[in-house]
This record gives C-alpha cells, sequence and structure tokens, in this order.
C-alpha cells in the first residue's frame, strides 16, 4: 500500500504548480485554468485523507467540490465570453478599466 | 507494482500541469490539462476510490475541458503576446510559489510518516457513496442541482446575444 504521504506530497507539489500557472500566464482562460488544477489538487487531498482515515465523507467532499466547478466553469467562462465581446481581448494586463 | 504505477502517473500529472504552463498556444494548454486530470483520476483510482475515478475522468477530463475547448475556439488564439516587460514579475512570482511550496512542506512533514489503518473492503465503491449522498447528504445533493441550474441559466444569460445593449 502507498503511504498516503506521498499523495499529500504530490497534491502540494500541483498546488504550488497551479500558484505558479496563475501567476506567470497573462490570458484568462490560462488563468482559469490554473484555477482548476489547484481545486485539483485539494481534491486529491482530500481522497487521500479520506483513506488514512477510513471515511468516506472525503470523497463524498470531492463529488460536491468538482459538481460545484462545473457550475463555476460554466458561469466564469460566459464572464470571460463576455469580456472579450466587449474588449475584444482576453489577456489580464489589458483589462484594466478599475485601476484608476 | 503499485508504487512505480504511482511515480509514472505522478510524473504524467505534474509534466502535464508544467506543458500546460509552459506552452505558448492556449488550446495546447488546455489538452496538457486533459492528460493531467486523466491521469488524477488514475491516481484517484490508487487511492480506494474508484467512484471519484470515473467522475473525475468523464466530468473533468471530459465535461469541463471540452467546455474550455469550445470557449477557446470562440476567442481568437495566438494573439501577439503584450508587449510589456514581465520578467521581473515572473521571477516574483516563481519566489513567492517557492515560498508557499516550503510552507506546505512544513507543515506537511509532521505527518509525512503516518501511515493509517488499511481500509475494509468496498470502501470508496459506488454502492457505499450512493448510500452516504442520499442518506447522509441528501439536502446538499439537491441542493448540489439548484446550483447546476442557477449556474445554466446564468450562463446562457450572460453569453447570449443582446439586441439592444
Amino acid at each position: 500500500m502507498i503511504p498516503t504521504s506521498w499523495f499529500l506530497v504530490l497534491s502540494g507539489l500541483l498546488f504550488v504548480l497551479g500558484v505558479v500557472a496563475f501567476l506567470v500566464k497573462k490570458d484568462l482562460l490560462i488563468m482559469f485554468l490554473a484555477v482548476e488544477v489547484m481545486l485539483n489538487a485539494a481534491n486529491l487531498a482530500f481522497v487521500a485523507f479520506a483513506r488514512r482515515n477510513g471515511v468516506l465523507e472525503g470523497q463524498v467532499a470531492v463529488f460536491f467540490i468538482i459538481t460545484v466547478a462545473a457550475a463555476e466553469a460554466a458561469v466564469g467562462l460566459a464572464i470571460i465570453l463576455l469580456v472579450f465581446r466587449r474588449k475584444k481581448t482576453v489577456k489580464a494586463d489589458d483589462i484594466s478599466g478599475l485601476r484608476g | 507494482m503499485a508504487a512505480i504505477l504511482f511515480f509514472f502517473l505522478s510524473a504524467l500529472c505534474v509534466g502535464g500541469v508544467l506543458g500546460m504552463i509552459l506552452s505558448r498556444n492556449p488550446a495546447y494548454s488546455a489538452l496538457w490539462l486533459v492528460l493531467s486530470f486523466a491521469t488524477l483520476g488514475a491516481l484517484f483510482g490508487l487511492l480506494d476510490a474508484p467512484f471519484i475515478a470515473v467522475v473525475q475522468v468523464i466530468i473533468y477530463a471530459g465535461a469541463i475541458m471540452v467546455l474550455f475547448l469550445f470557449v477557446l475556439m470562440m476567442i481568437p488564439l495566438g494573439q501577439a503576446p503584450s508587449p510589456r516587460k514581465r520578467r521581473a514579475f515572473t521571477v516574483l512570482s516563481v519566489l513567492l510559489a517557492l515560498g508557499l511550496a516550503a510552507e506546505i512542506f512544513l507543515s506537511l512533514s509532521a505527518s509525512l510518516a503516518a501511515h493509517g489503518a488499511p481500509v475494509p473492503e468496498g470502501f470508496g465503491g459506488v454502492g457505499e457513496i450512493g448510500r452516504k449522498l442520499f442518506r447522509d447528504f441528501l439536502y446538499p445533493f439537491e441542493i448540489t442541482s439548484l446550483i447546476i441550474m442557477a449556474a445554466l441559466v446564468g450562463a446562457i444569460i450572460l453569453a447570449k446575444k443582446r439586441k439592444h445593449p
């Protein structure tokens, strides 16, 4: 049986990579993908802890996270589409209307 | 055997995220992430969570990423990178991420040695999860359908072309 800690280390690594992608990338869509990577890292930690403690609630939480992520993706992509229609760009640097 | 499988899958998973960060074309980024999420599904399978593994592959690697690709098709790709200098910002963000990584692994280090008890037979199967969902988590489960419905209506309203802007 694989130790739970390996999965936790992988989860931390994925989360950090998601943060890096979110900070480095300029495209709104790719930044949104980076958020999905972070959500998946959290899911991995949930499932790992569910197995370690032998309780099923962790997996149920992951189920809810995945459904909410699907809803969030639908609304977020619609907003990105709207931003593109208004501003003709999806680069985060060029959308600076609130900068003042 | 399981350890070899774990290292193979996690290398693929991390490689997929790295490919997503390094590729210039957003469509390739999304496809790299499909690989990453699919291998994550396999890792869930290694963790005695077959139901979550299947859900991950169908919903994440399937539905959500296809949604992303559809939106990518509606937005012209390969625009010229903005001329602003961002090298300093990139270095700063990588440094910040290294700090975050150090923090995470520091807090993990206490629990790295723990093993946990072996799980009972049939743990994480569809039957077990279904019983849990429809007995203990019935109200959250029903509220999820409301959330999906609201997201559906919201996405349609937002993305609809208005006649009078």
